[in-house]
C-alpha cells in the first residue's frame, strides 16, 4: 500500500482532462444558437396553464398572429431580475408583444415577484415541470425566444435581455419579420 | 492619464509577475539565494501595482470618469457612493481586478508570513502564486482591460441596475473572491512540495491557516449571498441550486475537506498525498467557477457578458495550471509516503470518512450542475436538472456526514477502541432520539424528526468533546479554574466547538425552513385578519403617501399571536407613474424563531385588499450557524501552534505526541 502504481497516480489527471474535454465542448457550442432542426420550424404545440388566477389555459395559438417574445423567467432567478427593468420599459413604451414562460417556479411565488417589481407580460405560461420548456431546449433562466406571426422561432437570446441586446441584435430582428409580413 | 497609468501598472505587473515564477522556481532548482529574494520582491511589487490599478479603476468609479468605458456602461452620477465604488467589482473586467489583486495581496502575504519557512519551498510556492497570478493578469490585459476609454466622451453612464443596487450584493463579491483566491496559496504550496518531491507535517502545519483564511472567507460570501437571495428573490428562498451557487459551493466543500486532511496531515503526518490532491482540487474548483460563470458554457445567473474568447482563454488557464499540477502529481507523489498507520477506531478513520463525504458531495454538486453540458456533449439533448436532484442526493450525503461529525472528535488519534467511548454514544443516541419522537410527536414530521435528531446528536457530540478538552467533570478541575483552562485550550478547539455547532444550527435552521414553513393569501377588508402559523395578520388602515417619484398605499397591519401583539409591519403597494408600474415593498419582523413577512396587493376598500402572509421559521438560523462557522475558522486561525501570533516554538511534530 505504500507504493501506489503510476496508474493510480494518473487518475486524477485523467478525471480532469474529461472534464475539460466537456467544457472545450461547452465552449466550441454557441450557447445562443438554436438547435438547428428547431430554426424557423414552428414552436412545439403546447397547452399549459395560465399564471395568474383569470388566465385559463393557454396553447401555442397564443403565439400566432403577431411577433412575440416569449421570455422564460423564474423568481428564483437574479439574472432575470437583472432584465426585468428592460423588460419593463418593453411593455410600457413599445408595442412589443411579451409572453412569459415561468419556469420551475411555485405559483405564490411567482406571483409575489410581480407583484413586487412589476409585471410586463401579456400573457404568462406556467411551466413548472419543464414541459414547454424542454421542448424549447432552455438551458437556463433567462432566456428570450424572438417568435414570429407563423409561430416560428426565430432568435434565441440566453442570458438577460439588455438594452443594447435589444437595440443591436433583437431589433433588427424584428424588423426583418416585419419587411417579410409587409411583402 | 490616471487610466493609462492604471493599465500600465498592469502590465508590468504581469512582467513581475512572471520573474517572481521564473526567480522562484529556478532560484530554488539551483539554490540561488539572491535569485529567490528577487522572487520575493518581485511578489511585493506585484502585490502593490495591483492595489495601484484597482485603486485607480475605483477612483474612475467614484469620480464617475465616463472617459473610461467600464465606467460609462456600468455606472451613473446619480448612484449612491457605496454602489459607486461597489460598483468596481459588479462587472467581468472590474471584478477580474479585484480578483487579480486579492491573488497579488495572498503573493505578498506568502512572503511577510513565510520567513520561517524552508527557503527553497517558500521560493518555489512564491514561484507558483506568481505563475498563476501572471496568467491572470495576462486574461485582463488581453482580453478584459478595464481601463479602455471612450470617445466621445458620454455626458452619463449607463447606470447599475437599481435593483442590485444593494448592501449584501455590493459586499459579497470581494468575500467570495477572499475566499476563491484564498486557496490558490494552498494550491501553490502542493505544487511545490510537488516539486520538492516531500511533504512533512510542518508543510501541513504552514498550508493550514491559508486554507482556514479561505475557507471562513468563502463561507461569509456563501452566506451572505443566500441572505440576498432569501429577501430579495422569492419568499422563501435561501438556496437555489442555481448554476452560479453551485460554483461557489463546490470550492466551499472541497476546501472542507482540505481543512480535515490537513488536520490530520499537520498532527499525524498521514493523508500527505490525499491533501496534495484536495489542496489541487478545492483551487480548481474556483478556477472551474470562474470558468463557469464567464464563459457562458452554463447559463446561469450573473452571467457576466458572455465571450468565448474569454472562455477559451480561462479554459487554457484552467488546463495549464490543474493540468500541470495533476500531471506533477502523477509523476511525483510516488515519492511521498503515506505516514503513520491507524485503526479502524481512531479519529484519522474519522477523517476518513469525513473526507469521502465531502468529496462525494462536491462530485454530487458538480454532476449536478454540469450534466446538461456532459448529456448535450454526448447526445445532444438539452437538459436542466432541478432542484429535486440535489435535495436528494444530498441531503441523504449530509445527514451521514453529521452522524460521523459528532463522533470523530470523540476518539483518540490512531488507536481507540470503541467500547472506550461507547457509553457516551449510548447516551448521545439516546437524546438524538429523544429529540426525534419528540418533534415527531410535536411536529407531526418524519423527515424533519430526523433533522432535528441529527442536529442534537451532533450538538451532543461537539459539547462533550469540547468540555473533555476543558476537563469538566474531571476529578482534579474545579469549576474555579474553569476560565483559566478555557484560556489556555488551543484556538482550533474552540473554532472546533464553535464550526460544528454551527453546522448544527444551520441544520436546524435548513430543516424548520422545509418542514414547517407556511404562508397564506386572501383578500380582507379594514378590521379583517388572515392567519398563518398561529399568527393572526389585523389589516387596521390603509394610508396614501407620496414618495419621490412615486406613490404609495401604505397598510398598517398589526400581528397578534395568542392576543398578544407581536409586531406591527406597514407593507406598500407604489406606482410609478412614468414607468407605468407597479411595485410592492413587503414588510418583515424579525425574532430569532421567526420570520414574519406580509405583503399587501391591490384593492379597494370595498373589495378589501389582497394580503399575502409568510411564517418562516429559524431561518434566521441557517446564517447563523453559517457564520459561527465561519468565526469557528477565524478563531482557529489565532491558534498559537500556526506561529501567527507568537513563533513555533516546535518545528516538527514528533511521531506520537498528541497535538491535541
Amino acid at each position: 500500500m505504500s507504493q501506489t502504481s503510476l496508474w493510480t497516480r494518473l487518475v486524477p489527471i485523467a478525471v480532469f482532462l474529461v472534464i475539460a474535454g466537456f467544457f472545450a465542448y461547452g465552449l466550441s457550442r454557441d450557447p445562443s444558437k438554436i438547435p438547428t432542426e428547431m430554426i424557423d420550424r414552428p414552436l412545439p404545440d403546447f397547452e399549459l396553464p395560465g399564471l395568474r388566477d383569470d388566465e385559463g389555459v393557454i396553447s401555442d395559438e397564443v403565439l400566432r398572429g403577431q411577433t412575440s417574445l416569449v421570455n422564460v423567467f423564474g423568481s428564483w432567478c437574479v439574472a432575470c431580475l437583472q432584465e426585468h427593468p428592460t423588460l419593463m420599459r418593453l411593455a410600457a413604451s413599445t408595442d412589443v408583444k411579451i409572453v412569459g414562460v415561468n419556469w420551475r417556479d411555485d405559483r405564490q411565488d411567482a406571483l409575489t415577484w410581480l407583484q413586487r417589481h412589476g409585471d410586463p407580460y401579456e400573457r404568462i405560461i406556467f411551466d413548472a415541470d419543464s414541459e414547454l420548456a424542454i421542448e424549447l431546449g432552455v438551458t437556463g433562466a433567462p432566456e428570450t425566444f424572438v417568435v414570429d406571426p407563423n409561430g416560428r422561432i426565430r432568435f434565441k437570446q440566453v442570458g438577460p435581455i439588455t438594452e443594447k441586446v435589444f437595440k443591436d441584435t433583437i431589433t433588427p430582428i424584428l424588423k426583418a419579420i416585419e419587411a417579410e409580413s409587409n411583402e | 492619464m490616471l487610466a493609462e497609468i492604471g493599465q500600465i501598472a498592469l502590465m508590468i505587473a504581469l512582467l513581475l509577475g512572471l520573474v517572481q515564477a521564473w526567480m522562484g522556481l529556478h532560484g530554488a532548482h539551483i539554490a540561488d539565494r539572491r535569485a529567490m529574494i528577487v522572487a520575493d520582491r518581485a511578489a511585493i511589487a506585484q502585490a502593490l501595482l495591483c492595489v495601484l490599478a484597482f485603486g485607480l479603476l475605483a477612483s474612475a468609479f467614484v469620480m464617475s470618469d465616463f472617459s473610461v468605458k467600464l465606467v460609462a456602461t456600468n455606472s451613473h452620477t446619480t448612484k449612491p457612493m457605496i454602489y459607486k465604488f461597489s460598483g468596481t467589482w459588479a462587472n467581468h473586467e472590474g471584478s477580474l481586478m479585484l480578483w487579480v489583486m486579492i491573488m497579488a495581496l495572498f503573493g505578498a502575504a506568502m512572503v511577510w508570513f513565510g520567513k520561517t519557512l524552508p527557503a527553497a519551498l517558500r521560493a518555489r510556492a512564491i514561484g507558483v502564486q506568481g505563475l498563476v497570478g501572471a496568467g491572470f493578469v495576462a486574461f485582463m490585459v488581453f482580453t478584459s482591460n478595464p481601463f479602455e476609454r471612450l470617445s466621445p466622451i458620454p455626458n452619463n453612464g449607463l447606470g447599475l441596475n437599481p435593483l442590485l443596487q444593494d448592501p449584501g450584493l455590493a459586499i459579497h463579491p470581494p468575500f467570495l473572491y477572499l475566499g476563491y483566491v484564498g486557496f490558490s496559496v494552498a494550491f501553490s504550496f502542493a505544487v511545490a512540495a510537488l516539486i520538492e518531491g516531500r511533504v512533512d507535517a510542518m508543510w501541513a502545519r504552514w498550508v493550514r491557516p491559508w486554507v482556514l483564511l479561505a475557507w471562513s472567507f468563502l463561507t461569509i460570501g456563501i452566506t451572505l449571498g443566500s441572505v440576498w437571495a432569501y429577501y430579495e428573490l422569492g419568499w422563501g428562498g435561501w438556496w437555489f441550486w442555481d448554476p452560479v451557487e453551485n460554483v461557489s459551493f463546490m470550492p466551499w466543500l472541497a476546501g472542507t475537506a482540505l481543512l480535515h486532511s490537513t488536520l490530520v496531515a499537520q498532527s499525524r503526518g498521514s493523508f500527505m498525498r490525499w491533501t496534495l490532491l484536495l489542496a489541487i482540487t478545492t483551487f480548481s474548483l474556483s478556477l472551474v467557477g470562474t470558468f463557469i460563470v464567464r464563459s457562458g458554457v452554463l447559463t446561469s445567473v450573473h452571467a457576466f457578458a458572455v465571450d468565448p474568447e474569454r472562455g477559451k482563454f480561462i479554459l487554457m488557464l484552467l488546463a495549464a495550471s490543474t493540468g500541470g499540477a495533476l500531471l506533477l502529481y502523477a509523476l511525483r507523489s510516488g515519492r511521498i509516503s503515506h505516514g503513520a498507520p491507524f485503526r479502524m477506531a481512531s479519529r484519522e478513520a474519522g477523517l476518513v470518512l469525513n473526507n469521502i463525504m465531502l468529496v462525494v458531495a462536491t462530485a454530487t454538486v458538480f454532476l449536478g450542475t454540469a450534466y446538461p453540458l456532459i448529456i448535450d456533449a454526448l447526445t445532444g439533448d438539452k437538459i436542466t436538472v432541478g432542484p429535486p436532484y440535489f435535495e436528494y442526493t444530498f441531503a441523504p450525503i449530509m445527514s451521514l456526514l453529521i452522524v460521523f461529525m459528532a463522533v470523530a472528535p470523540l476518539v483518540k488519534w490512531r488507536t481507540d477502541t470503541f467500547s472506550r467511548i461507547g457509553r457516551t454514544l449510548l447516551i448521545l443516541a439516546g437524546l438524538a432520539i429523544a429529540a426525534v419522537l419528540a418533534t415527531m410527536l410535536l411536529g407531526k414530521t418524519f423527515l424533519g424528526a430526523i433533522g432535528i435528531g441529527l442536529a442534537v446528536w451532533l450538538i451532543g457530540g461537539t459539547l462533550v468533546s469540547y468540555g473533555r478538552k476543558l476537563r469538566i467533570g474531571e476529578a482534579k478541575s474545579a469549576i474555579g479554574n474553569l476560565p483559566k483552562r478555557f484560556a489556555i485550550l488551543p484556538g482550533a478547539t474552540h473554532g472546533f466547538a464553535l464550526a460544528h455547532l454551527g453546522l448544527a444550527v444551520t441544520t436546524i435552521g435548513i430543516v424548520s425552513m422545509g418542514v414547517w414553513s407556511d404562508e397564506n393569501v386572501d383578500r380582507i377588508k379594514l378590521g379583517e385578519s388572515v392567519s398563518v402559523a398561529g399568527y393572526e395578520f389585523i389589516l387596521k388602515d390603509v394610508t396614501s403617501r407620496q414618495g419621490d417619484n412615486y406613490s404609495a398605499e401604505t397598510g398598517k397591519i398589526v400581528i397578534e399571536n395568542n392576543g398578544r401583539i407581536v409586531g406591527q409591519l406597514n407593507p406598500e403597494q407604489r406606482t410609478y407613474p412614468v414607468e407605468r408600474n407597479n411595485t410592492t415593498e413587503g414588510a418583515m419582523e424579525i425574532s430569532l424563531l421567526r420570520i414574519l413577512y406580509a405583503a399587501k396587493g391591490e384593492g379597494t376598500p370595498e373589495d378589501g385588499w389582497i394580503v399575502r402572509v409568510y411564517y418562516h421559521p429559524m431561518v434566521s438560523w441557517i446564517w447563523i450557524g453559517a457564520f459561527m462557522m465561519a468565526f469557528g475558522g477565524f478563531f482557529s486561525l489565532a491558534d498559537r501552534r500556526f506561529g501567527f501570533v507568537t513563533k513555533p516554538k516546535v518545528t516538527r511534530v514528533p511521531a506520537g505526541i498528541p497535538a491535541e
